[in-house]
């Protein structure tokens, strides 16, 4: 079980909360002008990152808060806690993020990245291994 | 004279109504062990839900009404009888004794409302939703112990401190009163449930200790 660090409340157990998805999906600025397309991916389409993550909880049977958490979705290591609202920091490994990630992007890099980031430390060298 | 009618006749009828464990009275005094871990329930306790933002001027005028409204997860701000719970950084509890809610001739309910007045936030009378059980005695902190992830330990959990949390794997609100005085506020829809589930964990300190 996750130990949760509740900004107000501080740690309790993972059972406390509840999770609300992806972190700073902004709102489009003109929905109606948006193709279904777009809009279907500013809806349903989510990162799915293996690595560090910037996560929506909320602490619904303590304080009822919304916050913001980056957690490593593979060690499940909680990097920062934040609040709603405030951009995400800047966590102590950003590259294993960006190399663990299997993302939607045309030129993804999945097989590689997936061989790579068995361990942290291969993980962190994958870049130069993607951008070959 | 109506509203006085009316007082004679809540008070005729508050001897109708049935606190949520009242079923569980009697399991509750076989249960108990004395000097050792003791549970009842104490009925019909007020509560007032209060939702503001201490900041404002609402704020101000809410906690003058009660004195003062606590800051921080834990907190409790208690005046007299009239304790408030910190339950979000906008969000409280107002416990007090059953006198105070309107129905027995009491007005806590609505000085807190004038309070408010038109300011943001809500003043809601929640006097149903919960109960309050009371577990005390030298084994109350390991039957809590049981159930509440929670450190109970007293250099963690202070007397005069309140926290929502689970307990036996339902939400409840943990507010610790004495040394060895615990009050828990279920749900009154969990109230049997935690009911039983606290007289269980109680059960094993009624047999003599194994060596």
């Amino acid at each position: 079980m996750l130990l949760i660090p509740c900004p107000n409340c501080g740690p309790r157990d993972e059972t406390e909360f509840h999770y609300g998805g992806q972190a700073h999906v902004a709102y489009p600025e003109n929905p109606n002008e948006l193709n279904d397309r777009e809009w279907a991916e500013y809806l349903f389409y989510r990162e799915n990152t293996k690595g560090t993550f910037a996560e929506r909880w909320v602490h619904s049977t303590g304080c009822r808060q919304w916050f913001n958490m980056v957690r490593d979705t593979v060690t499940y290591d909680i990097q920062a806690v934040y609040q709603m609202g405030s951009p995400r920091p800047a966590t102590a490994v950003p590259a294993a993020a960006e190399s663990g990630t299997a993302t939607t992007a045309a030129n993804s890099t999945i097989t590689l990245g997936d061989a790579a980031s068995s361990t942290p430390a291969s993980s962190i060298s994958a870049p130069e291994g993607a951008t070959k | 004279m109506a509203e006085t009618a009316a007082l004679e006749n809540s008070k005729k009828t508050r001897m109708a109504r049935q606190s949520p464990a009242s079923l569980l009275r009697a399991a509750f005094e076989s249960g108990s062990i004395a000097g050792v871990v003791e549970l009842n329930e104490l009925a019909f306790l007020t509560m007032v839900g209060v939702r503001v933002d201490p900041n404002t001027e609402a704020g101000t005028r809410i906690s003058s009404v009660t004195g003062g409204l606590p800051a921080r997860s834990g907190d409790v701000y208690a005046n007299g009888e009239t304790a408030v719970l910190w339950l979000g950084p906008a969000e409280f509890l107002v416990v007090a004794p059953s006198e105070a809610h309107e129905s027995l001739g009491g007005d806590l309910i609505q000085a807190l409302r004038a309070a408010l007045s038109d300011g943001e936030g809500q003043v809601v009378d929640l006097s149903a939703n919960r109960t309050t059980f009371e577990l005390t005695g030298p084994r109350a902190r390991a039957v809590l112990e049981k159930g509440c992830s929670l450190d109970l330990h007293p250099r963690v959990l202070k007397t005069g401190s309140a926290l929502s949390t689970e307990i036996g794997n339902i939400p409840a609100i943990l507010w610790k009163t004495g040394d060895e005085t615990y009050r828990i506020f279920p749900r009154a829809s969990f109230a049997d449930f935690l009911g039983r589930w606290l007289l269980d964990a109680m059960r094993e300190y009624g047999s003599p200790e194994v060596p």
